[in-house]
């Protein structure tokens, strides 16, 4: 006879090293083993969309920057610019589309840095977190000499960008590529044939297509369990059908398929990062587009690849200078919704290797 | 006290001449990398008799020692967090000052506000102040924890500032600041730390409860 026990609820979070952020996780345990787990979000709300109706399309691109997902500020940018410039017609020229495709991938590169370093401390390798930092800090440097920012760069502007890049950065740029690319394998000496890395997460907190799509998974996520979207083939915005580049897709729909496509995607935005530096157009950098920027009446919806998944903004305009209503489909959301289906059925050291390995931000999530 | 201020600068002042070799004039102060205070130290232990013995009051050796291993609670709000962590990583380092992360608030000295506190969180932050053993320090990391931050003003679910909730010792302005500011704030914790009469206050203290 099966002895029955009292089925134990344990709170982890809000404050917990292993939640990045503030999440808290109302975890149901019959054992060690996790029967339900129910996230419990809310606690960074920052009431970002309803800040934007009270500030000017020009203003909100500092806003995304923070009160969006602040490990990609350049993206959150690059939808918010995107939609605005959509709706009122806005052609930013040839070499500023060029620009925000290499910021748009550096920071790409920059965020799955900081998943990768954070992830394996959670899973007990302390020196991944400070090899990858160590070139994080390389791609900062990049940043802050053309947008003066480490974090926080408001350097996407309606109609282009707002500097043009200084004299011996694309060189520098190019460089850096080149040693990015042995960085990588490095990591993968590190983590890909790992034996402790290995057991804690191959075959860990699947999740099948099917449940994926359903659930509205997107991004690195979606492409583990064999979704073949992105929204750079699927849609491309700025100038994304004009590079080659492969969008990495697995099938087994666990951490370490997330990890494998996430460590592609890095690469493959070197390949698209040289693509862009080598094609670069010159000419202007912003189209003309007035301070007191009015939207003419009407909605739309863009979404862009983020590297969290798929990053939408659903911009209405009455005609005004502010925004009448924005709704920003956060990829991290989505992603967290998916959290529940994962973990059932796992031990309780599971946990943190999961949740990990779908790379939230809490502030993506509460906005 | 004032022993260990005067055996200091004897050992400055006796690193000057031999630090500058060559054109004292052009710099008349030693740069910080020109003085070897511990090769000084050492030359001037041996004038004394009796050797290998440093003079200091008990305070001062309590206050050096709680100042070089301030241990941080790993909490981290929003965006100032990633920067928290990049001083904790390679390039700022901070473990060369002492500072190793906690991932208990019971093992912890100070607690590092680092980003924009929701009014949600702000019981959350309130309760890990308290569960840290005293003596313990707040910095206030960022624009937002400061002050509700340069954005969030006219927002209903932001906390204007952390110091509504916990006292703040040390406030380190941007958004978000580089780590090098943290890096100066902790500077700046510790030396608050080290003018600490922290024996005089609990023996007060002692007196008040008896």
């Amino acid at each position: 006879m099966a002895l029955r026990t009292e089925e134990l609820m344990l709170n982890m979070g809000p404050q917990h090293p292993s939640t990045h952020g503030v999440l808290r996780l109302v975890v149901t345990l019959d054992g060690e083993n996790v029967m339900d787990v129910q996230p419990d979000i809310g606690y960074l709300h920052s009431s970002v969309e309803k800040m934007m109706e009270h500030r000017t399309y020009v203003q909100n691109v500092a806003l995304v920057d923070r009160g969006m997902d602040y490990l990609i500020a350049l993206n959150n940018e690059q939808a918010y610019c995107l939609a605005v410039e959509q709706l009122a017609g806005i052609a930013p020229p040839d070499r500023a589309r060029y620009i925000r495709v290499i910021f748009n991938e550096l920071n790409r590169i920059a965020s799955h840095l900081v998943w990768l370093g954070t992830w394996a401390i959670d899973l007990g390798a302390t020196t991944v977190f400070l090899w990858c930092f160590r070139e994080r800090e390389m791609i900062l440097d990049l940043f802050e000499k053309v947008t003066g920012g480490r974090l926080h760069h408001v350097y996407y502007r309606l109609g282009g960008v707002y500097a043009d890049l200084p004299e011996g950065w694309v060189e520098q740029c190019g460089a850096f590529l080149d040693y990015f690319l042995q960085r990588v394998d490095e990591y993968e000496t590190l983590l890909t044939k790992n034996p402790i890395f290995l057991a804690r997460t191959k075959g860990v907190g699947t999740i099948s297509r099917a449940d994926a799509i359903a659930m509205g998974a997107s991004g690195p996520v979606a492409r583990a369990s064999g979704v073949a979207y992105d929204v750079r083939k699927a849609a491309p915005y700025e100038v994304y059908d004009r590079m080659e580049f492969n969008v990495p897709v697995l099938t087994d729909g666990d951490c370490y398929a997330r990890y494998l496509v996430r460590l592609t995607e890095m690469r493959e935005s070197v390949r698209i990062l040289r693509q862009a530096l080598l094609n670069l157009p010159g000419g202007e950098i912003r189209a003309r587009v007035p301070m007191t920027m009015k939207a003419p009446r009407g909605e739309i919806y863009v979404h862009t690849e983020s590297p969290r998944g798929d990053l939408g903004i659903h911009l209405v305009s009455d005609g005004g200078e502010t925004p009448y209503r924005v709704k920003i489909r956060a990829p991290s959301f989505s992603n967290l919704y998916a959290l529940t289906e994962m973990m059932k059925g796992w031990k309780i050291a599971d946990v943190i290797a999961i949740l990990g390995s779908i790379d939230i931000v809490l502030s993506d999530v509460d906005r | 006290m004032s022993t260990l201020k005067t055996s200091t600068t004897m050992a400055t002042g006796s690193a000057t001449p031999a630090a500058a070799p060559a054109g004292p004039a052009a710099s008349p102060l030693p740069r910080r990398s020109q003085i070897a205070p511990i090769a000084d130290a050492v030359a001037i232990m041996d004038q004394i008799p009796g050797g290998g013995l440093i003079l200091t009051t008990v305070e001062a050796a309590l206050n050096w020692g709680r100042a070089s291993s301030i241990w941080p609670l790993t909490f981290g709000l929003a965006c100032c967090a990633i920067e928290m962590m990049a001083a904790y990583a390679s390039r700022f380092d901070l473990d060369r000052m002492g500072i190793i992360p906690r991932a208990t608030p019971r093992q912890a000295d100070l607690i590092i506000v680092a980003g924009r506190a929701t009014i949600r969180i702000a019981p959350i932050v309130r309760r890990l102040w308290e569960q840290m053993p005293e003596p313990r320090y707040v910095i206030s990391m960022g624009s937002c924890a400061t002050c509700g931050g340069p954005f969030y003003y006219d927002n209903y679910s932001i906390l204007k500032g952390i110091d509504q909730v916990i006292p703040v010792d040390v406030y380190v302005p941007g958004c978000p600041p580089r780590p090098e500011a943290l890096i100066e704030g902790i500077l700046k914790l510790q030396e608050k730390i080290k003018r600490e009469p922290i024996l005089r206050q609990q023996a007060a203290a002692a007196l008040r409860g008896a």
